[in-house]
Formats: C-alpha cells, sequence, structure tokens
C-alpha cells in the first residue's frame, strides 16, 4: 500500500510553488511533489463537520437515573466501567471524577484507591451504540450523510459523529452559524458537544477535540491550522503517539518536516491506524476519505385531507390503514408502532400510538388496535388532516408456515397480545419465564408480553414450591414450639393458624453478588394448618447470625 | 400468507355433541369454581389438575384485588412446561373483555379469570357469552371466585372446592404430602352433581367417594 510513496523524490528538491501562502509550512512540500509525478493535486473542495461528543456515555446514563427521578448529584464522583481482561476498566467519567484524577481506560481498583468515593455503575455500550445510531439519523436535519464517526478507536465513554456539509450550511446563515447551532441543539438534549468544519475528515475530528471550540477551517489554510496540534489528533493508536513522541515529534507541523521517504521507510508496512504518513496524508487531503452514509430508514405514512374540519377520525382509519399496508407489502415490511395524528384547525397536533408483539401488516388488525382509543384524541374544534404513520417497522417478508390451511399459531397469539395491550396498557400483559437464581421470588423473570419471549434459563428446584407467591412477603407474629423450628402456631392477617404438620427447613442463603452485606439467609418451612391449607413460611435469618435484631417470620407462598 | 382460521363451531354442533355422551367430558366449556377461604389455593390446584397438560400458553387474568390478596401464579410450583400470560386488570368489566378476546383465539390452551367478589357485570348475560364462545373456539375457560356468592350463571359446571389434610408424606410422617381436596360439583348442565374427594395426578384429576374408595374403579376425567 505504500510502495507508491516510497518512489516519491525527496522533499527539499522542489522548490514551494508560489500560489501557497507566504507563510507555508514545511509540510506543504510533500503536497507539492504531486504535479512532478505529473498529477493535479486534489482540490480541497469538501467541508467536512465533525462532532465531538466527549461525555456520551456517561451523559446517557445521567439523563437515564433522570428519567426515573433519580437525579445523580454533579459533586459526587462517578464512572461506568466496562470488564476488562484484568477486572473492570474505567469507561466514562464525570467532571468531579476527572478532577479528582480517574481517566478512562484505567483499572477500577486503581482509581479506588485515587478517590476512594468514587461510584461505579456497568457502562451499556451497545445502548450507546443504538443511541449513537439514532443520533446520526437525527443529524441529518444539518445534512443529508451524517454518520457515526468510527475511523479512530475513541478512548472511554467519547463517541462523535462525522457529517459532509458541503453546500448545505448556507441554509444555516453560514458555517459559523452552523457550528452553533449544533451546539445549541444537542445541548437542548443534554449532550455536550464540540463541532468543527474542515475540508477534511482526518483535520475535522483533529480540530473538534484538539482546538478550540468551533472552530473553522478554510481549505487554503488548512497546513498552517493543524500544524500545532498535538500528534494524537492524526487518530493514531496511543503506542505510535508514544512513538512520535519519543522520537521528537510532539506536533503535526514537525511530523509534516521530516522527509517524506523517511517516513515512508519507517511505516511501509504498517496498517492505518498506525501509519503517520497515512494519516497525515488523509488529514491534508491527500488521499480520500469520503463520509460514507448509511441509508435512511424506511418512512411509511400515509395521510388524508378533509375537505371541512371533522371532530370523530374513526371513519377515516380502515381506509388509511389499507393504504399503508399496501406501502407496507409493497416493501415486505410490518409495522411494529402505529401514530394516528390529527391536525387541528387551531394549529395544534394530537396523536394516539398502538403497538404490536410482532411486525403485521393486517389492516383490519391494525384497525382494531385502535378501537376504543381515538376518544383519547382531543379533536378541538375539528381537525382537517389525519395521517397513520408507521414509525417501527420490520422486515416481513411472506412466510408460510405450515401446509394446512390453518393459521399460524404464533400469529394469532401476536394478535391477542396486540389488543389485550393496546386496551389495558403495555404493562398489563406480562409473561414469566425461568430465571437462574435461587431465591424464589428471583427464580422467574416477569417481561413485558410485548417483547421476544427470553430463553428459559432458569432450573427446577428439587423441594416442592407453591402454586402463588405473596409479593411482598408479609410478616407473621409466631409462637415458638423450639426456637430452631417451625413456629407451633402463627397470626396471619388476624387470624390464627395451628401449625399441624410440616416438612423443612429448606436453606436458602442470600446471593452475596447481587445482596447488600447485611442480607440474611431463609429458612423455608412447608407448613399445614389445623383444616388442611398448606403454606410457605420463612424465617429471616437466625438466632444470633450477628446480622440484626431476633428474626421475623413471613409468610411466602400457598400451596394449592 | 392470509388463510382461513379453523371454522367455529355452530350452535347446532355443539348440541348434536352434547347429545353424545361420550363427546360430553372432551368438550371446553365455562366452568366456575368457588372458594370458602379466600386465602385456600386449593382451587388453582383444581383448576390446573383438571386441565391437565395444556401444551399451549395459558391467559390467566387476575382483577387486582386477587392479585393482592392472594398473591401472583408462581411459574416453579405450577406443573412442568406450564405457560403462563398474565394479565392484571384494575376492572371486573376488563377482565370479562379480556376473557372473551382469549377465548376468540384457538392458540391458547385455556383461559382462566380470577374475579373478587360479586361485581354486578358478572351476570347470566356475561357467563353466557363466556360460555357460548368458549364451546365455539374450544377453548377451556374457569373463572375462580373468591369471596363470592354463588348467583345466578351460565356456566356449564359450578364447583366449590376446599382444601383437606394432605396424604402423609411416605418418608416423613410430620410432613404433608400430596394434597386433596374436596371437590363439590353443586350445578352442572350436563354432568351428575355430588361431592369428592380430588386428588392430582400426572395426566389430571382423580375423583373419587372417600379415601375408603381408593382401590375402587375411580371416576377419572380429564378436562
Amino acid at each position: 500500500m505504500m510502495s507508491h510513496a516510497g518512489k516519491l523524490p525527496l522533499p527539499s528538491a522542489s522548490p514551494a510553488p508560489a500560489h501557497r501562502p507566504s507563510g507555508a509550512r514545511p509540510q506543504l512540500r510533500a503536497g507539492s511533489e504531486l504535479p512532478d509525478r505529473g498529477e493535479a493535486p486534489p482540490p480541497l473542495a469538501r467541508r467536512i463537520t465533525a462532532i465531538h461528543l466527549p461525555r456520551f456515555a456517561m451523559e446517557r446514563w445521567q439523563r437515564a437515573l433522570a428519567r426515573r427521578g433519580e437525579t445523580p448529584p454533579e459533586e459526587i464522583p462517578q464512572a461506568l466501567a466496562t470488564e476488562g481482561p484484568h477486572g473492570p476498566v474505567i469507561h466514562a467519567t464525570n467532571r468531579a471524577a476527572e478532577e479528582a484524577g480517574v481517566s478512562a481506560g484505567a483499572r477500577v481498583v486503581d482509581m479506588r484507591a485515587l478517590c476512594p468515593e468514587l461510584r461505579i455503575d456497568y457502562a451499556d455500550l451497545t445502548g450507546d451504540r443504538a443511541a449513537l445510531e439514532r443520533l446520526t439519523l437525527w443529524a441529518r436535519r444539518w445534512c443529508p450523510w451524517t454518520a457515526a464517526d468510527l475511523s479512530a478507536p475513541e478512548a472511554g465513554g467519547a463517541a462523535g459523529l462525522v457529517m459532509d456539509t458541503t453546500g448545505s450550511d448556507h441554509l444555516m446563515g453560514g458555517e459559523a452559524a452552523m457550528l452553533r447551532a449544533m451546539e445549541e441543539h444537542l445541548s437542548a438534549l443534554g449532550i455536550s458537544a464540540s463541532p468543527a468544519t474542515a475540508p477534511t475528515h482526518g483535520a475535522a475530528w483533529a480540530l473538534a477535540r484538539y482546538a478550540p471550540p468551533r472552530s473553522l477551517c478554510p481549505p487554503e489554510a488548512l497546513a498552517q491550522v493543524v500544524a500545532p496540534l498535538p500528534v494524537a489528533a492524526l487518530r493514531l493508536a496511543p503506542q505510535n503517539v508514544l512513538l512520535l513522541q519519543r522520537l521528537g515529534l510532539g506536533r503535526i507541523g514537525d511530523l509534516a518536516a521530516v522527509p517524506r521517504i523517511s517516513l515512508a521507510r519507517r511505516f511501509s508496512r504498517a496498517p492505518l491506524a498506525e501509519n503517520p504518513l497515512l494519516r497525515l496524508d488523509q488529514m491534508m487531503g491527500r488521499l480520500a476519505e469520503p463520509v460514507s452514509a448509511t441509508e435512511d430508514p424506511p418512512r411509511f405514512a400515509v395521510q388524508s385531507r378533509l375537505a371541512e374540519p371533522v371532530q370523530d377520525p374513526t371513519a377515516w382509519l380502515p381506509e388509511l390503514c389499507r393504504e399503508l399496508c399496501g406501502g407496507l407489502a409493497a416493501a415486505g415490511f410490518g409495522a411494529r408502532r402505529l401514530t394516528v395524528s390529527v391536525y387541528r384547525t387551531d394549529g395544534e397536533v394530537s396523536s394516539v400510538s398502538a403497538a404490536t408483539a410482532r411486525a403485521s401488516r393486517d389492516p383490519d388488525h391494525l384497525c382494531r388496535l385502535f378501537e376504543g382509543r381515538l376518544e383519547r384524541i382531543d379533536p378541538g374544534f375539528g381537525f382537517d388532516l389525519i395521517t397513520l404513520a408507521a414509525p417501527q417497522v420490520e422486515d416481513l417478508s411472506a412466510i408460510q408456515t405450515r401446509l394446512d390451511r390453518r393459521e399460524d399459531d404464533g400469529a394469532e397469539l401476536a394478535r391477542l397480545i396486540d389488543r389485550l395491550a393496546a386496551r389495558l396498557g403495555p404493562g398489563a400483559l406480562r409473561r414469566p419465564s425461568p430465571a437462574p437464581s435461587h431465591i424464589p421470588e428471583r427464580a422467574e423473570s416477569w417481561t413485558a408480553a410485548m417483547t421476544r419471549p427470553k430463553p428459559a434459563t432458569g432450573t427446577t428446584p428439587a423441594a416442592p414450591r407453591p402454586l402463588r407467591l405473596l409479593f411482598p412477603p408479609e410478616e407473621l407474629r409466631v409462637l415458638y414450639a423450639v426456637p430452631e423450628g417451625p413456629p407451633a402456631q402463627f397470626v396471619w392477617r388476624r387470624l390464627t393458624h395451628r401449625v399441624a404438620r410440616f416438612a423443612g427447613p429448606e436453606r436458602i442463603a442470600p446471593e452475596w453478588w447481587r445482596d447488600s452485606p447485611g442480607a440474611r439467609l431463609r429458612d423455608y418451612y412447608r407448613v399445614e394448618d389445623q383444616i388442611g391449607r398448606r403454606f410457605w413460611i420463612f424465617r429471616e435469618g437466625i438466632l444470633g447470625d450477628g446480622r440484626g435484631p431476633e428474626p421475623a417470620w413471613f409468610l411466602h407462598g400457598i400451596f394449592g | 400468507m392470509q388463510s382461513a382460521p379453523p371454522a367455529p363451531k355452530t350452535h347446532t354442533e355443539i348440541l348434536r355433541d352434547l347429545g353424545r355422551p361420550e363427546r360430553r367430558e372432551a368438550q371446553a366449556t365455562l366452568s366456575e369454581v368457588f372458594t370458602e377461604t379466600v386465602i385456600d389455593a386449593a382451587p388453582v390446584g383444581f383448576v390446573l389438575a383438571r386441565l391437565g397438560p395444556v401444551g399451549k400458553p395459558i391467559l390467566w387474568i387476575q382483577d387486582r384485588l386477587s392479585r393482592r390478596e392472594t398473591g401472583r401464579p408462581y411459574l416453579a410450583g405450577l406443573p412442568e412446561g406450564t405457560e403462563i400470560l398474565h394479565l392484571e386488570v384494575s376492572r371486573p368489566l376488563d377482565a370479562l373483555w379480556a376473557m372473551e378476546e382469549g377465548l376468540r383465539c384457538p392458540s391458547l390452551g385455556a383461559v382462566i379469570g380470577e374475579i373478587w367478589g360479586d361485581p354486578a357485570v358478572l351476570d347470566f348475560t356475561a357467563t353466557k357469552r363466556l360460555a357460548l364462545r368458549a364451546e365455539a373456539h374450544r377453548v377451556p375457560a374457569w373463572i375462580i371466585r373468591r369471596a363470592a356468592t354463588a348467583g345466578l350463571s351460565a356456566a356449564r359446571d359450578r364447583w366449590r372446592v376446599k382444601s383437606l389434610p394432605a396424604l402423609p408424606e411416605p418418608d416423613d410422617l410430620r410432613a404433608p404430602g400430596e394434597p386433596l381436596w374436596q371437590a363439590e360439583r353443586f350445578r352442572s348442565r350436563w354432568s351428575r352433581t355430588g361431592t369428592w374427594v380430588a386428588r392430582p395426578q400426572a395426566t389430571g384429576l382423580i375423583l373419587e367417594h372417600g379415601l375408603a374408595a381408593n382401590e375402587a374403579p375411580a371416576l377419572q376425567q380429564r378436562a
């Protein structure tokens, strides 16, 4: 890959061209060689904007907590960690932790020694990536080509976007105004950002991270602007940055002054991420690096314009559903989420959403999901435009799962789930599945039936389990026969039950990897009262275990 | 891709089926179970044993009071391989609506509704609708009623179930073993009424007249 670079003549052999600025830095000489080979220098015609999101992971975590009403305090050092080969490592930090000296990439145990009050939570890497992809699509408001910036492995919880804003900045009133708007819009989302625009992807990346905020770099001043930046701005691997620093090449200007052939010899076999010469070429525009934007996801929406304002959208819905399903079928998609919006004559918009458990494009079914819910739309003085959109779609190819003319079982069930969830709320219908835990209330996980069923991971306990589980367990007043054994009688809900027969104890220890340090073990007994009702009761802790006062008794389940 | 669902049975076909005694027991229909004390889980065990292995998901609907007073179904305690969809509703009207919706879906193995007290909406018309729909789509429906009086209802079978002291555990005389229930069928459209001692078995439910009848050919029934 580097063979062509090796053939270049020595930089000192040719004079600098006259059209370059008078203060041209030595690195321009590398570019000036190209006419000697009979090729025109690539015009620096593109305008690439890079946005650095320095605290993307941490801010997303903070927003998630704030949504639950547990806004984390700013002044307490907080870090997110990921699993490393030798224990957890720091992934992202907040400002307080950074001031205390906690740095991304270091091991959690070391940082705890440095900053004992540091709080740790686990980072959600897949969630961060999905959020960045959504943000990429959201950023299409400024230009049609946006992509998540994956050209350099980001340090820790930082992320970046890159977009080709050539020719779209004038719509926002110029590049400076556009960068200001980007920063404002992102901060309104709770994301701190620093954008920069330059003629190449590499230069924009460097300016967004290592230059004052909202830097702009005109094409003719590219070499001047990047020269004082550190070599880390070249998107090199950390070991190569260290190597260059040991060689005395601290800044990009220093590196560019080195004869090209020497660099080519030294790094001829290095891959792109470790090759300073290739990275420098990318930055200066001698090596093409276009922004490869992902395609827009397909959008499905239909609308119906009404001649005069009406109050009730019900009559228009079947036709809209049919039209939408026609579009979905033609593209091979099915809807997972539907939104009906009405545009009122007074300018307000109100909408109602419904979701499906599996992708569907059956117009009758989709129409029935809105049964009884359109009353919740506030029509005001009437509306004259109705839209039906499918904001979330999935691939749904026509499949035949059975040979007889029966319908697929799963489809019927999914439709039932949709109808129940649409009317009673998605949280009301849930599906328990076995989970790997021996604590009874954790041995099954309850997930919303709308989500895909998880594969069962639990095991069946050997001892009998009750048909019903009380959540939370209810406290009992007991009368002991012997302090170590089951009670002789107990009072539950103001009724006295005499223990006629019992089986147990079955001892269940707390899960030390999940429970708080003070959690006590439980001794479960299966007891039968005087008229034959069978209960599952437990004593929390044992007398003298040093973990609290005298152990209490609870009723946890009822046997059939 | 679209194909016709199985045609629901017409009322003529249902009546013709019911005219033949051997088809009666296999007929899915609506049944009600009452309990004496609300904290007794015997009706739940009775219903599950009567259903037997269904092999399909069970739609289990609880109103809020049933859920709060008697807990929720616990998967580890149910028969192996039971799959449930649990719906918690706040009004009895929603529970009845959800039962009707569920009975329309032949992919379900059964629909179980737990309704507390005597709501006005659970009247003869509502139970008649449920019974007809259960028979038409061949999905068994059970209503477990606690703190309720047995008023007017179109349920084909009506039971009253309570716990009896369990059989002794063979290895441990102090411990309760296999459960026993006293089951009274106090009203039935097609079958005999009477009182039995019921005990669950791997394949269904055994109803017998007292413990002495252990060896006699038991009236074994499966839903």
